[in-house]
């Protein structure tokens, strides 16, 4: 009778088991969400698509910077470039100069990066007539 | 409220709970000159942080009648502005540029001065102790008593095997 109950209980396993393949299957299949991770290309796309809305508003502009900065990355110069034109659209120079102090804050120890990025953004700057920080002396105390 | 105070801090508290009651109208001004202006924290406000470039709200709201008019020409072309007109508008909107806000304070300076400072006055609190505090020498830590104190734990055998007195050399009267 003993031998009959472990049979039985051995094919219940068996048929729980089956109705869960993640378990059965090696670590190779997990219980992970199936969604594809992001692209940098997807990444940088969806910003400048977001700063580029024709009617932004300050509150968005203050919101999309104030939550890129917060990335662990330093934003892309076409993703800046459609921030600049944003304060421009809102008449706010000010906000401009402070995303290019921001930009060369979130470079940290790497120095080359914000020579770059105002590089890269030097017809936008000139044709909005942006000056940069340094230009205006606000990296010094 | 009456019926829970005791002693002299209840009284005080159940007296200012019957002004309060009796009063309400009337502000309670006992201490009211010594609370400073505090900022309303229900609307937006301003802070410098390296992580929020841009606050909630400019720095200066009330704006001057030249503040107004730099801010009209903002609203045309940029190129059209002076160094000295840009600066006055990022001025206005912001406190302190990124190179101020990572500013090093000397605050250290002080936090050390006032940590050995009171390191030096508990020294003295110390050695005040010493003189006027402690009890009398105990004659049990002087030498002579100690190597008589030694000489009876050696006669008395302590720990022979492995302790204290198997490091002596009992034929030869001294330590092995």
């Amino acid at each position: 009778m003993f031998s009959a109950a472990v049979r039985i209980s051995a094919a219940g396993i068996r048929t729980a088991v089956r109705s869960r393949p993640c378990f059965t299957a090696p670590l190779a299949v997990r219980c992970y969400s199936h969604a594809k991770p992001e692209t940098d290309e997807e990444f940088d796309a969806r910003w400048v698509t977001y700063f580029s809305k024709p009617d932004i508003d300050a509150w968005e502009l203050r919101k999309g910077m104030n939550t890129l900065i917060g990335y662990d990355l330093v934003p892309e110069p076409k993703i800046l470039d459609s921030a600049l034109r944003a304060c421009r659209r809102l008449n706010d120079l000010a906000s401009a100069i402070r995303i290019l102090e921001a930009v060369r804050d979130k470079s940290g120890p790497h120095k080359d990066i914000y020579p770059y990025v105002i590089q890269e953004l030097q017809p936008t700057l000139r044709e909005l007539g942006i000056s940069t920080p340094e230009e205006l002396g606000l990296d010094k105390l | 409220m009456l019926h829970l105070t005791t002693g002299r801090l209840g009284s005080l508290l159940s007296r200012r709970a019957v002004v309060a009651l009796s009063c309400s109208s009337v502000k309670m001004s006992t201490h009211g000159h010594e609370v400073s202006e505090q900022a309303d924290m229900s609307l937006p406000m301003y802070w410098d942080r390296l992580d929020t470039p841009l606050p909630d709200k400019p720095y200066q709201d009330t704006l001057t009648a030249a503040d107004k008019s730099l801010k009209q020409k903002e609203m045309g072309p940029w190129t059209n502005l002076s160094k000295e007109e840009k600066l006055a508008l990022y001025r206005l909107m912001f406190k302190a540029t990124y190179a101020e806000m990572r500013k090093p304070s000397s605050e250290w300076k002080t936090v050390m001065g006032g940590i050995f400072f009171f390191i030096g006055v508990t020294g003295l609190v110390v050695l005040w102790q010493r003189f006027y505090m402690y009890p009398p020498h105990p004659q049990t830590l002087d030498d002579e008593w100690k190597a008589k104190q030694v000489k009876r734990m050696l006669d008395m055998r302590i720990n022979p095997v492995e302790g204290f007195s198997s490091n002596w050399d009992y034929e030869k009267g001294h330590w092995k």
